[in-house]
């Protein structure tokens, strides 16, 4: 009973830290961040790759989801449906969809959920257009955290689809 | 460090000594009524059974642990009762390893009641020097058996994973958290380790193929094989009691649902339909219903249905993430993980009642699994921002941790009674 008290101070303690205190389910999902330059790139220099320029919105790889929910929010929309236009006007390039949860609850559970937030946004772009022969779709449900630690701040970023792309 | 050991009895202690990767245990509660229990060092215990039996009683949290002092009867004319009752023993073990023919040892013990006078029960064992601790956990088995009325686990055996960095093992250990091995070594995820119900085999979900893959893996050989690596995730096995098939979920399109194989793969059967997520399937004693975690509901609940299929029962309703449901060995009640505010804890339900209790009380528990007595429930935790084992007894008194050196230990498994 002492020890939940003391980490229910915690958290509100980090909650007051933070620059834009929320609530801790709601707070909002981190920026995403631009995927690391494929080696393919590095060697073509010169050529300009959309899906690896910051400016670009296909830069922007990643949907970040509130716990235990697979419904992609309405910000990330624009997002995907840049990667389907980029996708059904190159045939070839092709897309895995890689669905994440945070650590906590059931890890069986949480690989169900992951693979669920996958294919909903492989149904985004399907609806869209993109034939599903581009699409493959992965969970690693809590397994393969991008954040370690066991507060929101890191879970948050590890409720997320990834988008990734075949050469990368 | 025996000394300081022995000076916090029961808050801290450590169990076992091997050079590499130790798994520690660690005391953090005690039942009440402890039945007060002596254990006299054995005669010529060199090889320490005697430590180990009291080890285990010590650990288990049902007895209070009586120090002999100067007494140290090895045979039942030596022993002189008012001596013990003045010590306030009810039970003392005594005994002695006997060089015997062929290089081998005959260990010998006596548990006697105090108050009657009278020995409860006494056994030898020729056994050679690689299974004396084996041995001291068949002698702590009778002494458990003997003093509560329950069945022992003291010669049982754990699974769990153990994580350290981007590297996974798959590990079984003795119940003691002594001799741990690795059985698979992969630099992928691994989760979900699942004991065949004669212990000889243990399913799990690896990720070394780059998604979910239900693989068996034979104990003595070795050797594995894939029971399941359909399109899609495979994952959350479960044996049926008669070790035949096992049960796993196939998550695909959008949803996630429990099928049957056969143990050595094939002869795929989906026996739910339901939209959503089914998973984490567990089977009643008499493997003729499953009980598992599915959100058909809205929110993740535990449900119940018979393994030939037909309507699913709805089993928890307090809260919104009731997960992991495992069946107890006698199949009258289920464990399970349920969110408790902004905690996560094993509970514990009564199926005749409906009733449930709250056992544990950490920030991130998790995979609650049974003992095969029934009485303990082993699950993962988070302790000091470090993964962590404990136990929990079903009545929430007595708890303990258990915790590697260095690593995250999750996943556990516990292993079925071995005869």
């Amino acid at each position: 009973m002492k020890k939940m008290m003391l980490s229910a101070l915690l958290m509100s303690l980090l909650g007051a830290c933070a620059s834009h205190p929320t609530k801790p389910e709601e707070k909002a999902a981190p920026a995403a961040k631009a995927a690391p330059a494929a080696p393919a790139a590095q060697t073509q220099a010169a050529a300009y790759n959309p899906l690896n320029d910051p400016n670009n919105i296909l830069s922007h790889r990643s949907v970040y989801y509130d716990f235990d929910k697979s419904i992609v929010k309405d910000q990330y929309k624009p997002m995907i449906k840049a990667h389907s236009q980029y996708l059904m006007s190159h045939a070839s390039a092709k897309v895995q969809l890689q669905g994440n949860c945070d650590e906590r609850g059931s890890r069986e559970y949480n690989l169900a959920l992951g693979q669920r937030r996958a294919d909903s946004v492989k149904q985004l772009m399907e609806s869209a257009g993109v034939s599903a022969g581009q699409i493959s779709t992965i969970s690693y449900g809590s397994e393969k955290p991008r954040a370690l630690g066991h507060n929101e701040e890191a879970w948050a970023q590890n409720r997320r689809t990834d988008i990734v792309y075949q050469s990368e | 460090m025996n000394k300081l050991a022995s000076c916090i009895a029961f808050l801290f202690l450590i169990l076992c000594r091997p050079s590499f990767g130790a798994l520690t245990i660690e005391i953090v509660g005690g039942g009440e009524n402890q039945i007060p229990v002596s254990v006299v060092p054995f005669e010529s215990d060199a090889p320490g059974v005697s430590s180990v039996i009291s080890a285990d009683l010590a650990r288990c949290g049902m007895f209070r642990m009586i120090d002999p002092g100067a007494s140290n009867p090895h045979t039942i004319d030596q022993v002189n009762y008012p001596d013990w009752k003045a010590k306030g023993a009810d039970a003392i073990v005594i005994g002695g390893i006997y060089p015997a023919s062929g290089g081998q040892y005959e260990v010998r013990f006596r548990l006697l009641d105090v108050a009657k006078g009278a020995q409860l029960a006494g056994f030898s064992y020729t056994v050679s020097k690689s299974q004396f601790r084996q041995t001291a956990h068949r002698i702590s088995d009778i002494i458990y058996q003997q003093l509560t009325g329950d069945v022992g686990v003291f010669s049982t055996k754990i699974a769990y994973i153990l994580k350290k960095g981007q590297h996974f093992e798959l590990q079984v250990a003795d119940a003691d958290g002594y001799g741990a091995q690795s059985i698979v070594s992969v630099n992928e995820p691994v989760i979900s380790p699942a004991w065949s119900p004669d212990g000889k085999k243990i399913a799990y979900v690896s990720f070394e193929q780059g998604k979910a893959t239900v693989y068996v893996q034979d104990l003595m050989t070795g050797k594995r094989h894939v029971a399941a690596n359909y399109r899609g995730s495979n994952s959350a096995p479960a044996w049926s009691p008669d070790g035949r098939d096992i049960a796993f979920v196939l998550s695909r399109d959008g949803h996630s649902r429990i099928h049957l194989v056969n143990e050595a793969g094939g002869n795929l059967r989906e026996i739910e339909k339901s939209p959503g997520i089914s998973t984490e399937p567990s089977f009643s004693p008499d493997g003729k219903e499953i009980i598992f975690t599915s959100d058909r509901g809205g929110s993740p609940q535990v449900y119940k249905m018979p393994v030939s299929g037909g309507p699913a029962q709805r089993l928890t309703f307090e809260g919104n993430y009731n997960v992991s449901p495992h069946y107890s060995p006698d199949g009258k009640s289920f464990v399970y993980l349920e969110r408790n505010g902004g905690h996560f804890n094993v509970a514990i339900q009564d199926f005749a009642t409906g009733q449930s209790q709250i056992l544990t009380d950490g920030d991130l528990d998790q995979s609650p699994t049974f003992a095969p007595n029934g009485k303990l429930i082993l699950y993962a935790s988070i302790y000091s921002g470090r993964g962590i084992l404990a136990i929990v007894s079903t009545d929430g008194r007595i708890k303990q941790r258990l915790s590697m050196q260095s690593g995250d230990i999750r996943e556990p498994a516990w292993g079925p009674l071995v005869h």
